[in-house]
């Protein structure tokens, strides 16, 4: 678990969960069921983009030998795979699983590709902008036991250790983890590349394994039925004060200054 | 059979954290509930009393270990599961804090986790927005399942202080605790203004604000107002304004009583944010930006002359 020469790490396994792009208006289905997602364009979550370009910088700077991207969800998602492959990733694992995955359900998966590619480092985003969750990290996690840090925007590594700046409520913390561990991203630990369009042909020749829940031996236990899906209460749109006086004015009249 | 809750606080060794007792008032809306409040610190006295006194909690639980001086996930989740047994729902702040905390607790336990709870339908019914606010769901734990869940800020009020004090039960830690993972610092940016996320007035600047110099202007009239001062992603991804400044669905939910947004176009991410303000004001020196949908006071123009104007007129 220690290797003393570089490269300092054989592998770094990276989450992709395929999601509703961030720029698409989301609409909610008339009858309550779920949210419109035909025809939307789906993209690779924005925080695991982040957590795929610093697996890469660490793999391009000669730290890593190997960058593995891992998705648990329907055949669809292969599309994200190869957009990971595109960017650079080596190999991509997908576990296909239809229907509603939980993080508990994805950490189980990536828990049993843990146990196979053997990673010293996990890196996942700190949340999924779909179901806004921010849980799977944390659940892998605590079921691999090894250590988080999550909303990370710094990563240094060091021998058998990583120290990791973590965006917290109160400003930045560190943390020293020691190594495996699962990191989660958050926005400002890097600025992911844009893909090229020859790293799309090439990504068409990459290794992609196909793999399901049933045979990595993982239940697909679903503990949180959707009930219900509703949109958001409207704002009322207010009015145009014509300058600075008549605001202050406003705002004086609702006792609000 | 009635629920029986417990909340992990929020404290920074000596201060118990408003966000606790917004989770106290969220178990509160579940009917019957017997609440309790777990501090895990390495002299959890003070903030135990602290704790003991809002309305609605019954006991607290004072976890004394020297290895609580800092809150770290993986030392903190193992103790409070070891408490689980007694509890039905196990609840923690959306904060930064708690959705790295319950989420480890929920993977240890094997449980649900519902995040962001905006409100309690019944002791399994939940409601929590999705897609960055922009669609609300309700979501159903099975029957007797036991549920962790974090407790979205602006949807609860903080309860309000008892006269009486809850009795303080300390509470042996037996759990082995990790120590693969070490605190090493801090870098809190102390500032003499009112905390962004209970701040009853927050003024915010954008993009638009060109600099941390340009920020100085907000900061002016925000200590004129007793405000507190926010930023968009955009203002901390240039590094005008600090990474704990930011508001939106990656930043903090806020809901104060007049949100003043400076500045900044009104993207989707930032409005997640701010939904909940009482009164949205939009200063922007483009009358067709989003920001104005939302705004209950819009005032077009440049912000460099608005600013100080406004300024003036409050002092
Ligand atoms: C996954 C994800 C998460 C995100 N999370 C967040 C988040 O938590 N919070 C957040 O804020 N953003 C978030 N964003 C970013 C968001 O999409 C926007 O990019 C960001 O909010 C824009 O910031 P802004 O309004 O300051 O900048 P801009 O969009 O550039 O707007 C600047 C505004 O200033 C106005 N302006 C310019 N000069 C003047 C002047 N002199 N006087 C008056 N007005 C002027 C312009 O008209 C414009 O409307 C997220 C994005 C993603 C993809
Ligand atoms: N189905 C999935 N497959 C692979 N990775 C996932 C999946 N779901 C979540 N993740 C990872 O976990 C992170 C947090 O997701 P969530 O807990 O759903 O908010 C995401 O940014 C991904 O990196």
């Amino acid at each position: 678990m220690h290797p003393a020469i570089l490269p300092l790490m054989k592998r770094i396994l990276v989450g992709i969960k395929r999601v509703v792009d961030y720029n698409v208006r989301i609409r909610v289905k008339p009858d309550g069921s779920g949210v419109v997602t035909d025809g939307v364009k789906m993209s690779i979550n924005p925080f695991d983009e982040i957590a795929l370009e610093e697996a890469l910088r660490i793999r391009e700077r000669g730290a890593a030998e190997e960058v593995v991207v891992a998705t648990v969800g329907p055949a669809d998602c292969q599309q994200q795979l190869r957009s990971a492959l595109a960017m650079g990733a080596d190999r991509a694992l997908h576990v296909e699983a239809g229907g509603v995955i939980e993080p508990l359900t994805a950490a189980r998966a990536l828990l049993k590709l843990i146990e196979r590619e053997q990673p010293l480092l996990v890196i996942l985003g700190k949340q999924a902008i779909d179901d806004d969750n921010g849980q799977t990290g944390q659940v892998l996690a605590a079921l691999w036991n090894r250590p988080q840090a999550t909303y990370a925007s710094k990563l240094e590594l060091a021998e058998g250790s990583a120290r990791v700046t973590r965006e917290v409520d109160t400003g930045l913390e560190t943390l020293e983890v020691d190594l495996p561990a699962v990191i989660t991203t958050d926005l400002r630990l890097n600025e992911p590349r844009y893909v090229k369009l020859p790293d799309i042909m090439k990504a068409k020749k990459k290794p992609l394994e196909t793999l399901t829940l049933a045979t990595l031996g993982v239940e697909a236990r679903q503990q949180l039925k959707l009930v219900r899906f509703e949109p958001p209460p409207q704002r009322q749109k207010g009015i145009r004060v014509k300058d600075a006086a008549e605001l202050v004015d406003a705002l004086k009249k609702r006792g609000l200054l | 059979m009635s629920a029986r809750v417990l909340i992990v606080a929020e404290h920074d060794g000596a201060r118990l954290n408003p966000s606790t007792a917004k989770c106290v008032s969220c178990a509160r809306s579940l009917s019957g509930a017997q609440i309790a409040v777990a501090v895990c610190a390495a002299s959890p006295a003070a903030v135990a009393a602290q704790a003991a006194r809002l309305e609605g909690v019954q006991r607290v639980l004072a976890l004394e270990h020297p290895a609580n001086a800092h809150a770290l996930a993986a030392v903190l989740a193992p103790q409070i599961v070891a408490l689980a047994d007694r509890f039905t729902h196990l609840l923690g702040p959306s904060t930064t804090y708690g959705k790295d905390l319950m989420a480890r607790i929920a993977g240890l336990l094997g449980a649900p986790q519902v995040s962001d709870i905006m409100g309690i339908e019944s002791a399994t019914r939940f409601r929590r927005p999705i897609y960055a606010g922009n669609a609300i769901l309700t979501v159903e734990a099975a029957e007797g399942a036991k549920v962790v869940g974090t407790v979205r800020m602006a949807s609860f009020e903080a309860a309000a202080g008892s006269a009486n004090a809850a009795p303080i039960e300390s509470v042996a830690v037996s759990a082995p605790l990790p120590t693969h993972t070490r605190f090493v610092s801090v870098s809190a940016a102390r500032s003499d203004r009112p905390d962004l996320q209970t701040a009853a007035r927050v003024i915010s600047g954008g993009r638009a604000l060109g600099s941390a110099e340009g920020f100085k202007i907000l900061y002016s009239l925000a200590d004129k107002l007793g405000a507190a001062v926010g930023a968009s992603r955009a203002a901390v991804d240039a590094g005008y304004a600090p990474n704990e400044m930011q508001v939106g669905q990656t930043g903090k939910i806020i809901a104060p009583e007049l949100y003043v947004a400076v500045g900044i176009s009104g993207a989707i991410q930032h409005l997640t944010g701010i939904k909940d303000a009482r009164t949205i004001v939009a200063i922007n020196k483009d009358g067709e930006a989003p920001i104005f949908e939302v705004a209950d006071f819009g005032l077009v123009g440049d912000l460099f002359e608005l600013i100080p104007q406004i300024e003036k007129l409050v002092s």
